[in-house]
């Protein structure tokens, strides 16, 4: 790449608004949240052996349709786009809700649809209607680049692989391994071991291979470069759910908290935390989009997707932790939801790639090299 | 209603009456004034032909294709921006078809008389005194910060008119004739060498009563109508990619390899992520605008902006290393126009400093977002019932 076409700009602006339509999807999802989602009950079934909340999953990805927003429809998809994925992760991102959307409806997914033939149309069709949830055999933490494969011998899968998000529900893993491919592993046929994760809502696993016989889907590489990269995208748009909702959250209370005989939420130097937070957040809102879109359109989309990740993390991090210290005791409790959102945020600052790794990215594709 | 045809229809019988290439610029703005294809959504008589706002672009486009002058709009921002706007709302038939044309076509420059040294955030605190004789006002006191001072012909002016009342209801707003005797203008020298501003020092000046601008005692109602549109135009600007301070940076960082160090790579990097964010966040903004909801993203902006050209041109001198420690020139200047990239990294990172303090300081607009978006409660006010004479100064 020459040093200088980065400085071209891209022929139309990205589309950074929401649509009639993405606005009525929101609220849809928004109201059986809502009804479905309440933050006592996500804390209640943190602590069970079972945090993923199956019900919530059947009724957003059977009832409503929404596993197979990236799917065209002659696969049993909706044929939206990212634009309506970014939407409906951004409501999931506000309520914490431990369902494997990003995982299975659009890392397992975007994977698949990097592959071809009867045998990955099937598996689109099925993680589609949300018969199955589908989990990308690579760390949570991995950026869009280098990943781990496992080792083929005789044609059977061996090995471990861990801190692999929502493994744990999985009904299929799409696994890279040695051979350069990318094998459809039905999960009977692994050890799924649960990891005690920081993320209570997305816990992580470890999954066994021994001599296992894996289905080969397709080229492992451009498969989870896609994958990983529309993680990466779209994540921000969770986050920038997380966010919003701590600082609405945050100013809600502080409007009716009062000490000193003020309502807390008067005394400037609070007032000036918040307003910064809310500048973050809209910034965060226009990245958000600006990646969104570029995934849709496919263009311009590293750079949007980096930039996107570069930012969203330590906005989302930081909107949290203004969030627990603002709410002063209570904030540290565990009846209250904000570590929720905090561990959330802490976690989503590793997945798919650091911001700094993102950064290290963008430097190579804005021709801003190391020294 | 006039539409984009007929704008244009009227945009080619002005290039055919008075073509471009054979007619004078001042001629030429003249008769765009007449026709009603200044400012299209003014009323006709003033420049206007009541037509949507939006529908300026296609007399501009029509113009510019034809090569037609422009009334050179930067050099006389504070007139357009501020000044029109203010005049059209709350001035006399009589005053609107005496100001307008001129004002438009560039003959008469304007500049704002408001800031005083005691009052800046809290403008409405300003001490310069207006009394009535018959039928006119004399006016004492100081004004700073006054851009094109030197260059205007006319001033916007708010003076206290009754300081026995609360400090926003004792203000009255005038029109102020610039070459009157008593008017004397001081150049401003800043740290960056040059002389942007001026000092105006206003000595025993006598305005027409039929200079006063809306009622007596009204004048913060008025105001309110000028800094609403000097808020409008911040923000505004439509940027490309590297399009802001973060260009010039990034343009060296990729020149001079041999500038590079790994600290200065990570904050080059964190801060054109951050400026491209702005960017969007910017251009996002426009979209709302465009699409008929505006947002209340525009209040952010220039906090967003402020902080980032300063981290941004502190980077650059940085980056420059030895040559960071020298300037181009401290010579004293007095520019027509601030230019942010024809001069050096130092002047950059100096003349930056004022962004987060001209036109609202950073902490005001920080009270604004918390109270108006976030609608946190407001500052206590000790100055609301007080009479203007009894605050503290």
């Amino acid at each position: 790449m020459s040093a200088l076409s980065p400085m071209s700009i891209t022929s139309a602006e990205p589309d950074l608004l929401y649509s009639e339509e993405e606005e009525a999807l929101r609220a849809a999802v928004r109201d059986l949240l809502t009804d479905h989602c309440a933050p006592a009950d996500v804390i209640a079934r943190a602590e069970t052996d079972a945090p993923h909340d199956r019900a919530l999953w059947k009724t957003l990805a059977d009832g409503m349709g929404l596993a197979g927003l990236l799917v065209p429809e002659e696969h049993g998809g909706q044929g939206a786009t990212h634009r309506e994925a970014a939407v409906v992760l951004e409501e999931l991102g506000r309520a914490v809700a431990p369902v494997p959307y990003l995982t299975s409806a659009v890392v397992a997914t975007e994977a698949l649809l990097a592959c071809a033939g009867d045998d990955c149309a099937g598996l689109l069709s099925r993680l589609a209607s949300g018969r199955a949830i589908g989990a990308l055999a690579v760390g949570l933490h991995t950026a869009p680049g280098a990943f781990r494969a496992v080792r083929l011998e005789s044609g059977l899968l061996h090995g471990e692989l861990t801190g692999i998000a929502d493994a744990a529900i999985a009904d299929v893993l799409l696994v890279p391994a040695e051979d350069g491919a990318l094998h459809a592993v039905d999960a009977d046929d692994v050890t799924i071991t649960p990891q005690v994760s920081l993320d209570l809502t997305r816990p992580l696993a470890t999954i066994s291979f021994d001599a296992v016989r894996g289905r080969r889907l397709g080229d492992a590489g451009p498969a989870v470069h896609r994958a990983l990269r529309a993680g990466a995208g779209l994540l921000a748009s969770e986050q920038l759910g997380l966010a919003d909702w701590t600082l609405t959250e945050t100013v809600r209370y502080l409007k009716e908290r009062t000490q000193f005989n003020r309502p807390v939420g008067g005394f400037q130097a609070l007032k000036h935390r918040l307003a910064q937070l809310w500048l973050e957040v809209a910034g965060l809102r226009a990245a958000a989009r600006s990646a969104a879109d570029a995934l849709a359109r496919e263009e311009d989309t590293d750079v949007a997707v980096a930039v996107a990740q570069a930012y969203a993390a330590p906005v989302a991090v930081h909107a949290a932790e203004e969030a627990l210290q603002l709410h002063g005791g209570i904030g540290m409790t565990w009846e209250h939801p904000v570590h929720l959102y905090l561990k959330r945020a802490k976690a989503d600052s590793i997945a798919y790639g650091t911001a700094g790794a993102h950064r290290e990215a963008l430097a190579r594709l804005v021709g801003l090299e190391a020294p | 209603m006039t539409d984009a045809e007929e704008l244009r229809r009227r945009t080619g019988e002005l290039l055919a009456a008075h073509p471009p290439a054979t007619t004078g610029t001042l001629d030429f703005l003249r008769a765009r004034f007449d026709a009603g294809l200044a400012w299209v959504h003014y009323p006709r008589g003033l420049g206007g032909l009541g037509a949507a706002r939006s529908l300026q672009t296609v007399v501009d486009a029509e113009l510019a294709a034809a090569g037609a002058p422009d009334n050179d709009p930067r050099r006389i921002g504070i007139g357009l921006g501020m000044a029109a706007p203010t005049l059209l709302r709350h001035g006399t038939e009589e005053q609107k078809r005496r100001f307008l044309r001129p004002l438009w076509t560039g003959e008469e420059v304007w500049c704002q008389l408001f800031s005083e040294p005691g009052a800046g955030s809290d403008l409405a605190a300003l001490g310069t005194r207006a009394v009535r004789d018959g039928d006119t006002w004399v006016v004492g006191g100081q004004k700073v910060w006054t851009s094109s001072a030197h260059l205007a012909r006319w001033a916007i002016l708010i003076a206290r008119t009754d300081p026995d009342l609360p400090k926003h209801q004792g203000i009255t707003y005038f029109l102020c004739d610039m070459t009157d005797p008593g008017v004397e203008v001081r150049p401003l020298r800043q740290i960056t060498g040059e002389a942007e501003f001026n000092e105006v020092f206003l000595t025993g000046v006598r305005i027409p009563d039929s200079h006063r601008l809306g009622d007596v005692g009204d004048g913060w109602r008025v105001a309110r109508t000028t800094l609403m549109n000097e808020r409008v135009s911040i923000g505004g600007m439509r940027l490309p990619r590297e399009g802001g301070m973060i260009g010039p940076v990034a343009r060296t960082w990729r020149e001079r390899p041999e500038l590079r160090t790994h600290d200065l790579h990570q904050r080059l990097l964190k801060l054109w992520v951050e400026a491209e964010v702005a960017r969007l966040t910017g251009e996002r903004l426009r979209q709302q605008l465009a699409a008929g909801q505006p947002g209340p993203e525009g209040s952010g902006m220039k906090l967003a902006f402020a902080r980032l050209n300063q981290e941004i041109s502190g980077l650059e001198v940085e980056l420059r290393g030895g040559e960071g420690l020298l300037r181009d020139d401290w010579s004293m200047r007095r520019p027509e126009l601030v230019d942010f990239t024809g001069r050096d990294a130092g002047y950059r990172y100096l003349r930056a400093k004022g962004n987060s303090i001209e036109g609202g300081t950073s902490e005001v607009l920080l009270n604004i977002v918390a109270e108006r978006v976030l609608g946190l409660p407001a500052e206590p006010r000790t100055d609301k019932d007080v009479a203007w004479k009894d605050l503290a100064r």
